[in-house]
């Protein structure tokens, strides 16, 4: 056998990891909503007691 | 620094809402507000140490001119309904979604996310923006399902709880399946290509034979997920039009996909050739995506509202001397029930108590409210305008007016519409098939049976018109972007293609043509001192009739005159004594004891009198939309125009003239008879119809045309189901999205001849038995590629030409 397979093996198992991470992402909803996971990680997380003039 | 500097500008706006608020505005502390309920949010939120809020974004909140009744959500302890509405509870904590159509920017993802912190009994609030919803979890102990929703209302998101929801199924499987699809697909497509690869350029036999067979293998293991997992749809949807005697694009698709795979894989395995895998999971990929592009769905927006969704979902029944909240469906016939000012009335019913002022604008499109009578019936789809009423039943929900009209055959019956990619597609196929038969025959005949089944199975492979699917859908796709993006949604992008079909346009008048919630006032007449203008405002204040409250409104007065001897005569108008002098207000006939002359029958006309003079006319008049004129303008050059009206035909003239000699105008039409209208343009006259209209009075004709298009003040307001929601505010632009819609079949017709193009140089390969699996590496994907990027770029081209980004 020729290392060429062995690498095209490896690669193919790479790349398997990479659509089992997207298909999870999916499956969680990562794709569901577009917009709040952005702007809510803009946020702070104390929130300020009075309003900035 | 911005916000006080603007607060000192001449113009006010509500810090809340941003409206602008400069006749009555309320100032607290250094901040002005347009009204009491945006001051009362603000207070809520800056007890609760939210106000950053205000911070998030300018002017975030919204408007809160309308007060929601304190009782409103009542109905929400009945232990009925509520186990409806929530999604699982454990008795010590509950979870419950709300529909929530107001969210509109961060400032409200913020907020909604730490509700908690105002109301202490809720434990997590976790939104999802795309689908305007919030998933509330909540302790049982210290607040309630009511309370919950009462917080949410009290800082301005009124969640919208209406049957349908009750009885709605979520489907969110649909686009997740689609995404896996095109993950799988991509990731097959990308290792096969990665597989052939040693195999193109090995060109002299370099590449060892152990090796190559090994790839194969990987080859043909990594392509079966693609055949029988990707391009399932392709086969299923295939099998369905074979089934109906229907011939769609995905027959020819789906059997240039099988071929491909068989012949293939009897060239992998028999070791005469690399196959045209690659190609065959490349073309799918392609496909998905661009269904993926062209089925974006809306999902806050919903097209196929029914009469149930415009109903409460609980109204006041009297059980036992007292009123108690009871599901719509559960009232029977003679239950007295209470309907509160601004509430839709349910069920055909007799009113008992109170008087009635009801706004039949979106069941009939009769623009002025009618006064009811006690004894006189009120039909299911009114509004009550003024105070509260009480009715007795007489036909259940399932029984009335408003559910009879929903189920006319019109809402059985699926449009069925054969879209042109189709028929294209049949006469493709058949003459790839010709081709393909005459050179199978040229190459039995010179005795090339080897060759003879290469030039078959590769003029089949060519014949698949995936080019052609993909031209369509990406165009359709980036068009409906666009249009979404100006305010007009379509439910499917087969839409498009009848929208672009049209050639006789009907429109509604109330509520359509004209904003169903304001009407113009003029006097007309001599000069009103200011002690006659409080002389009529006195009279008019007595009156409960409709017109009377429009004057009364314009001339905006608070009159404190003392009224003697009055009288009303029904549907004729009202007199009293105010300060020694007699007032008479009302028709032409019971002002001025004359027959009604043509000139002062335009419009609604009410007659001034003091003592004997008379004074002057007022008139009221619908105000017609913000570039009315000028869209008929547009219109009327290209397309037949109609206008059909539930109300009277008081502005025909008006009409005529803007629309112009040939347009047919026809007034007082109940819903049936505009439905009927519709069926004669296309039957009789075989006209493509559009119709835009807003409310039920147009739902039947809107379903029937071939393009239905509902106008929305905003698009969370209820609309008829409808081929289309167009924002009121982007009405001046139906002739460029008309125009839009049109120049997108050209696009689509041009890529199209593109793509022949391509499968030309094909099957020139073909048909001589020589298309090597590099060719078809090469060219499937310039192809595929070069489609894509011609169509979004003429597309987006299109758009910009009309004025669309």
């Amino acid at each position: 056998m020729s290392i060429i397979i062995l690498i095209a093996a490896a690669s193919i198992l790479i790349a398997g990891g990479f659509l089992i991470a997207f298909i999870w992402g999916v499956k969680d909803g990562q794709f569901d909503d577009d917009y709040s996971p952005p702007n809510r990680i803009l946020f702070d997380d104390t929130i300020k007691s009075k309003i900035k003039k | 620094m911005e916000q006080s500097n603007q607060t000192a500008q001449q113009t006010t706006t509500c810090f809340h809402c941003g409206e602008n608020c400069n006749d009555k505005k309320i100032a607290h502390e250094d901040k002005f507000f347009c009204c009491t309920g945006c001051k009362m949010v603000y207070e809520i939120l800056n007890q609760s140490e939210l106000c950053t809020y205000y911070d998030l974004n300018q002017n975030p909140g919204i408007a809160q001119k309308i007060k929601v009744r304190e009782d409103k959500f009542e109905f929400l302890d009945n232990v009925e309904i509520t186990q409806k509405l929530i999604s699982f509870t454990d008795g010590k904590q509950t979870q419950v979604s709300f529909y929530l159509p107001q969210m509109h920017c961060s400032s409200c993802l913020w907020l909604l996310e730490n509700i908690q912190k105002i109301n202490k009994g809720i434990i997590s609030s976790r939104v999802n923006f795309t689908q305007k919803e919030a998933f509330i979890v909540f302790d049982n102990k210290s607040t309630s399902l009511r309370k919950v929703v009462e917080t949410l209302t009290a800082i301005g998101y009124e969640p919208h709880i209406s049957l349908q929801d009750v009885s709605k199924e979520k489907l969110k499987g649909g686009s997740r399946e689609r995404l896996y699809k095109i993950g799988v697909s991509g990731f097959c497509f990308a290792n096969i290509m990665m597989m052939s690869f040693p195999e193109y350029f090995s060109i002299g036999g370099y590449l060892e034979k152990e090796i190559g067979s090994a790839l194969h293998y990987f080859i043909i293991v990594l392509s079966l997920p693609v055949l029988f997992y990707c391009a399932s749809e392709f086969f299923v949807t295939a099998w369905k039009g074979v089934k109906n005697n229907f011939l769609n694009i995905d027959l020819p698709i789906a059997l240039a996909i099988a071929i491909t795979f068989f012949r293939s894989l009897y060239e992998l395995i028999s070791g005469t050739g690399s196959g045209y895998l690659d190609s065959m999971s490349g073309i799918v990929f392609f496909m998905l995506v661009g269904r993926l592009v062209q089925d974006r769905t809306y999902r806050s927006i919903s097209f196929d509202r029914d009469f149930k969704s415009f109903f409460p979902i609980a109204v006041n029944v009297l059980r036992d001397g007292a009123f108690i909240p009871v599901a719509v469906e559960k009232i029977t016939i003679n239950d007295v029930i209470q309907i509160h000012a601004n509430e839709l009335i349910p069920v055909d019913a007799i009113l008992s108590k109170g008087t009635a002022e009801i706004d039949y604008s979106f069941v009939s499109g009769e623009s002025i409210p009618v006064a009811t009578g006690i004894g006189e019936i009120v039909y299911a789809g009114g509004k009550q305008l003024g105070a509260n009423i009480e009715l007795i039943v007489v036909k259940e929900v399932s029984q009335s007016y408003l559910t009879n009209l929903w189920n006319k055959d019109v809402f059985k019956n699926e449009k069925q519409s054969v879209s042109v990619i189709h028929k294209l597609s049949k006469y493709f196929t058949a003459i790839v098939l010709l081709i393909g038969v005459t050179a199978a025959l040229y190459w039995l005949s010179q005795g090339q049976t080897l060759l003879m089944w290469n030039a078959l199975t590769t003029i089949l492979i060519v014949a698949c018109p995936c080019a052609l699917l993909l031209s369509s859908t990406f165009t359709n796709g980036n068009i409906l972007r666009i249009l979404s993006k100006n305010k007009f949604y379509l439910r499917h992008p087969d839409v498009i293609e009848d929208l672009s079909k049209i050639n006789h346009i009907v429109f509604d008048k109330t509520g359509t043509l004209t904003q169903s919630k304001k009407v113009k006032v003029s006097f007309e007449g001599v000069f009103l001192s200011n002690e006659q203008q409080y002389i009529i405002a006195a009279l008019l204040e007595q009156s409960s009739h409709p017109l009377s409250k429009i004057i009364f409104q314009y001339l905006d007065l608070t009159p404190n005159e003392e009224i003697v001897s009055f009288r009303n005569v029904t549907g004729q108008g009202i007199e009293a004594w105010i300060s020694d002098k007699h007032v008479k207000i009302g028709s032409a006939k019971f002002v001025k004891n004359s027959s009604i002359t043509s000139s002062d029958s335009a419009g609604s006309s009410v007659f001034v009198k003091i003592d004997n003079d008379v004074l002057g006319v007022f008139r009221i008049k619908n105000n017609y939309r913000f570039g009315f004129a000028e869209v008929i303008k547009s219109l009327k050059s290209k397309f037949n125009l109609s206008v059909l009206s539930g109300d009277n035909d008081a502005e025909a003239n008006y009409l005529q003239e803007v629309m112009g000699v040939d347009s047919e105008l026809l007034f007082n039409q109940h819903p049936e008879e505009k439905l009927e209208y519709i069926q004669y343009l296309q039957n009789t006259k075989r006209r493509n119809v559009l119709m835009v209209g807003d409310g039920l009075n147009d739902a039947g004709a809107l379903k029937q045309s071939n393009v239905g298009i509902a106008l929305a003040e905003s698009t969370n307001n209820f609309t008829p189901a409808s081929d289309g929601i167009l924002d009121a505010g982007q009405f001046p632009r139906l002739n460029q999205f008309i125009a839009f819609a049109k120049s997108g079949q050209h696009i689509i017709m041009a890529s199209f001849v593109l793509s022949i193009l391509y499968n030309i140089i094909g099957l020139y390969f073909a048909v001589q038995g020589t298309l090597s699996p590099l060719i078809a590496a090469i060219l499937m994907p310039t192809s595929s590629l070069s489609i894509i990027l011609i169509t979004y770029g003429m597309s987006e081209y299109a758009g910009r030409k009309q004025g669309l980004q």
